[in-house]
């Protein structure tokens, strides 16, 4: 009778294990575009930006501040634009785009610092670009202790250790939600999954119609779950490859920090790929030829990355496309990626967002199952 | 037509009766009913697109037939496909291997989906009566088009099953090749293996224990070749000699000849009335050309058919 024959599913992946093997399109896929993605997304965002318009205002008029001004003009990482004597002009230069930053050195900066107050220079940023910002926040640090350094001598010398006795701080004006070039690389193992997987097996099973060999694997006694199944499995190993190469780019290559648990992430890493792949496989059974799939494939693409939260800050969307959202699987796995790497959450606190991939995943394999053809009709 | 040869107690490998299909609205298999009986080598012929294939597909469960009922194996061929799938053996007219598998890696995988104990050995001696053990390697795209039938063949015989239905199995393989296929499928049904075989070869026709001619999706005749032969009522002359071209053209002007069929050198000129056709050639020939009366062939036969269904249901 019908029953689930593990020899079959067997027989199956091994030949999609052998197929993908010689199939250089598919291997210059599964490598190539997270590469190209790393690099777009990595590096065209630049990581190190220089000479930012940068612009002065100074509402303290000691020695300390002159130096801080001196200093930044010296910097490689900012262009010294001019200098504004209120707040109105400073939020005005970043409205226009003149300036990406102003720096403010605060009243009474040299007393405070004097006084062991610590008091606070502000970076006020454009962070639409937030990698900028978060250099231009680095580098501020930098300069301050730097010129700290230099300038706390003599009797003011024991103000030099630690804590410092200045802090920067960045009062982002735009983005407050700072998505940063750390959202970024982690976002992109969620994008690069997702797009890879669901092209590759969307092609899985229009290729066998196309190809002619659908016939044949109809008049065998194989059935559709091993065949949807079998098709399956091969490529959770690539998405493995993939999480990994990714994940090792952006430890060595980009300094994410990562604070979480690897396993964890690798564990549920599981139920999104293999959502994905019940996604690939779903349009491959409902697609007539193998350009519908890829058509299917973008389709779904594009809103796993503007709606789930990768391009645009999730909450900033209208609610409609949070519905929307809610429902891709990517936008839960962002979560959970940016929530193990970043903030270090556990298991407790991403179960939440494994719910709906596996709902999804479960969906879409049974639609795929329903789906695929078992006649030639 | 059903031969009475066979004993009536024995039950038919494939028994199927008003089995109907169309696409959109198209009827490409038109109520055909046939009887297979066990250990028989069954050719089906027809011209193309007469639909042969589409009737295999059927038999096997890769179509869903639009009216018609019946048994494969003793199977319902609408509601029992799986258990039918397990026991036929289906080669399908295209190519329907991966090319970017090797021939063994095919045949494992083959062995592998029909569950066959001892896969190793049985794949090995597969590769062996192919005689491909030097070439068991290399990718099944890269071979030629004749050794690719010769590669399906042996890949749906690998499970042993009780009814092969090949189509078109020797289209593109070599005289020599043909006939030790022919030998093997004789072999094989002597041993009780029935064989449902499509064909456009009149010699491989004549081989077979019986046949089917269809056109157009209907059943046009049926029987051992001499009962096709026979029940076609069909009488040839054979007519040699004198300006071929010429006298094929004057003769089908004729009222009481049917056909001609060119034959190299002969000419098979074909009617159904003898006293008319005889009188035809009487008058159309000159006295340089030499005409005689033989047996009518299964080729004349099919043409006869085929032009008499094109009167029909075209
Ligand atoms: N899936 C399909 N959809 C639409 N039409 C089809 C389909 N399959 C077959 N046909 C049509 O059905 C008719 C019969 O096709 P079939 O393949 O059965 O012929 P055949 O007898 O096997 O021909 P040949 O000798 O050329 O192999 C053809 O006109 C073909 O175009
Ligand atoms: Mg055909």
């Amino acid at each position: 009778m019908s029953v689930f024959s593990f020899t079959r599913f067997y027989a199956v992946i091994a030949k999609e294990f052998v197929q993908m093997r010689r199939d250089r399109l598919t291997f210059a896929m599964v490598l190539g575009i997270p590469l190209l993605q790393l690099v777009l997304f990595g590096f065209a965002i630049n990581s190190d930006p220089r000479h930012l318009p940068t612009a002065l205002l100074v509402q303290d008029r000691g020695r300390l501040s002159r130096s801080i001004a001196q200093a930044m003009a010296n910097s490689d990482y900012f262009d010294f634009e001019r200098e504004v004597s209120t707040e109105e002009e400073a939020h005005a230069l970043i409205e226009r785009g003149e300036a990406q930053f102003v720096l403010q050195v605060p009243e009474n900066f040299e007393r405070d610092v004097l006084r062991g107050d610590r008091p606070q220079v502000l970076v006020l940023a454009d962070a639409t670009d937030p990698t900028a910002t978060n250099v231009a926040l680095g580098a501020t640090e930098k300069l301050l202790s730097r010129v700290l350094d230099d300038e706390l001598s003599g009797p003011n010398a024991w103000l030099r250790s630690s804590p410092p006795a200045a802090v920067a701080v960045v009062h982002a004006a735009y983005n407050p939600e700072a998505v940063t070039q750390y959202n970024i690389v982690p976002g992109l193992m969620a994008v690069v999954l997702t797009m890879t997987l669901v092209l590759i097996t969307g092609l899985a099973i229009t290729r066998e119609s196309e190809r002619g060999t659908m016939e044949n694997l109809l008049a065998t006694p194989v059935l559709p779950a091993e065949v949807i199944l079998g098709k399956i499995v091969p490529f959770i190993l690539v998405g493995y490859v993939q999480a990994g190469l990714i994940l090792i780019a952006g430890r060595y290559l980009f300094q994410v920090p990562m604070v979480g648990s690897i396993p964890l992430l690798l564990l549920v890493t599981f139920v999104f790929v293999v959502a994905n792949l019940a996604v690939g496989i779903t349009f491959s059974t409902l697609a007539r030829n193998q350009l519908q799939a890829m058509q299917m494939g973008f389709f779904f693409f594009l809103p796993s990355i503007l709606l789930s939260g990768f391009m645009f800050p999730f909450r900033g969307m209208p609610v409609w496309a949070q519905y929307l959202g809610e429902v891709l699987p990517i936008t839960h796995f962002l979560r959970i990626v940016r929530g193990i790497l970043l903030k270090g959450s556990g298991l407790a606190a991403i179960a939440p967002e494994i719910v709906p991939i596996a709902l999804f995943a479960l969906v879409a394999l049974t639609i795929g199952l329903v789906r695929f053809r078992r006649t030639l009709d | 037509m059903t031969g009475p040869t066979a004993a009536a107690s024995v039950e038919p490998i494939i028994d199927v009766q008003g089995l109907t299909k169309s696409f959109g609205t198209k009827v490409v298999v038109d109520a055909i009913s046939m009887k297979v009986r066990p250990g028989e080598i069954y050719g089906f012929l027809g011209p193309n697109g007469s639909g042969k294939t589409t009737f295999l597909r059927m038999l096997c469960g890769l179509l869903r037939p639009d009216a018609g009922t019946g048994t494969c194996l003793g199977y319902d061929i609408l509601r029992e496909t799986r258990e039918i799938k397990r026991r036929v053996g289906y080669m399908t007219q295209r190519f329907g291997h991966y090319e970017d598998l090797t021939i063994r890696e095919n045949l494992e995988f083959v062995a592998r989906v029909y569950g066959l104990p001892r896969r190793r050995e049985v794949v090995d001696e597969a590769i062996e009566r192919l005689g491909l053990e030097a070439r068991q390697n290399q990718l099944a795209g890269t071979l030629s088009g004749g050794w690719k039938q010769r590669l399906a063949l042996a890949a749906c015989m690998l499970h042993r099953p009780q009814l092969l239905l090949l189509d078109e199995p020797t289209a593109g393989v070599d005289p020599s090749a043909r006939r030790d296929f022919w030998e093997e499928i004789h072999q094989l049904a002597a041993e009780g293996l029935t064989v449902m075989i499509t064909t456009h070869y009149m010699d491989e026709a004549e081989r077979c224990h019986r046949l089917a001619y269809i056109a157009y999706g209907r059943l046009m005749t049926e029987g051992t070749v001499r009962e096709v032969v026979d029940d076609a009522g069909l009488v040839t002359y054979l007519v040699q000699g004198g300006d071929q071209q010429a006298i094929a053209a004057a003769l089908r002007r004729e009222e009481a000849v049917q056909q001609t069929v060119a034959f190299g050198e002969d000419l098979h000129v074909s009617g159904h009335d003898r006293a008319a056709l005889e009188a035809a050639l009487r008058d159309a020939l000159g006295g340089d050309v030499r005409w005689r009366p033989i047996d009518s062939g299964l080729e004349d036969v099919f043409i006869s058919l085929m032009r008499r269904a094109e009167d029909n249901f075209r």
